[in-house]
């Protein structure tokens, strides 16, 4: 069960909703995923277009738990209110907290982002701030009371996987609130590493988005997590630097 | 009636009273739309008896697809 404030989950797998090629191919990606939660980011309406479809419509709504981003900001103020018109929704009250620090590698501004946590918090939000992964920042995260700390693998879009695998297993061990390992992921393995290292769940779009399948993908992705899950519950063996003979040394029929 | 809806000027005409009207002239009233007035939020059960005026700054969002 992966817990995040009042919230239960048995997916493991947080999926991003956007840049799929039509809304069939994403419809059966969500479903074969099996994820629970679902991230939105909110934006102006085409108010001479109502009837421009929306993913949204196409779901049955009350069987997932919605997380919409602040994705646009660049201040903690930002956020702050894109998180209020998003709880004003009247869908959700979990927020991920995402305020872009740079728009070449869409770095998270660790400054703002912590403000940004720290106000909606107190406005009695369930807080997810995406944060990069820097170990002190987790921390200082987790202390303000957030519920889930999700550090980046690499670069939102950039596919290049866990970068510092390192500094995650250090958020993973000194966290009591859940990890959750949020862009980057390029392949199911990247998925399964993270779990592997103990992160409690995953969150992935374009992996899923912009994959050749995105269903396959998607399906994947799932198993990736987990495999990755069981693997670190069950516990790995120590690396050792030499071989260990698998089969017994004695009792060999030699002629 | 004059209003900025999303950054654009648009006329709306005078039988559109309150937030409530806005949304059904538009057509919207079946979509998940929140409501921004001059930078404070409406909230769903205040649409209604929200009145609009003249210049007012409105913001119509929704949730669209994102990671």
């Amino acid at each position: 069960m992966l817990k995040i404030g009042s919230y239960e989950f048995s997916s493991r797998l947080l999926l991003g909703t956007g840049k799929y090629p039509d809304f069939d191919v994403q419809k059966e990606a969500v479903d074969v995923s099996e994820t629970e939660i679902l991230t939105f980011s909110v934006r102006r309406m085409n108010i001479f277009d109502a009837n421009q479809p929306n993913f949204l419509e196409k779901l049955d709504v009350g069987k997932y738990t919605l997380l919409p981003n602040t994705a646009g900001a660049k201040t903690a103020e930002e956020a702050v209110r894109i998180a209020k018109l998003a709880k004003a929704s009247g869908l959700c009250d979990m927020i991920k907290v995402e305020v872009i620090g740079c728009q070449k590698t869409l770095l998270p501004d660790p400054l703002e982002t912590l403000k940004a946590s720290e106000e909606l918090l107190k406005e009695g939000f369930t807080v997810l701030p995406y944060t990069s992964d820097d170990v002190l920042l987790a921390k200082r995260l987790e202390e303000l009371g957030c519920h889930a700390i999700m550090p980046g693998a690499s670069p939102i879009g950039s596919g290049q996987g866990i970068v510092n695998p390192l500094n995650l297993r250090f958020i993973i061990e000194q966290s009591t609130v859940p990890v959750i390992v949020d862009a980057g992921i390029g392949v199911p393995s990247d998925a399964a590493m993270a779990m592997e290292l103990g992160a409690d769940g995953v969150l992935l779009n374009t992996a899923v988005s912009g994959a050749k399948d995105p269903v396959k993908m998607a399906q994947a992705m799932k198993l990736a997590i987990e495999a990755g899950r069981l693997g670190f519950e069950a516990g790995r063996i120590p690396k050792k630097r030499y071989a260990t003979a698998s089969s017994p040394t004695e009792g060999m029929s030699v002629s | 009636m004059e209003l900025v809806i999303n950054g654009d000027k648009i006329d709306v005409p005078d039988t559109v009273e309150t937030v409530d009207n806005l949304i059904q002239h538009f057509g919207l009233s079946e979509k998940v739309v929140i409501v921004e007035q001059n930078q404070i939020i409406v909230e769903k059960g205040s649409h209604q008896e929200t009145k609009l005026c003249n210049g007012d700054k409105i913001e119509l969002v929704h949730f669209v697809g994102g990671g």
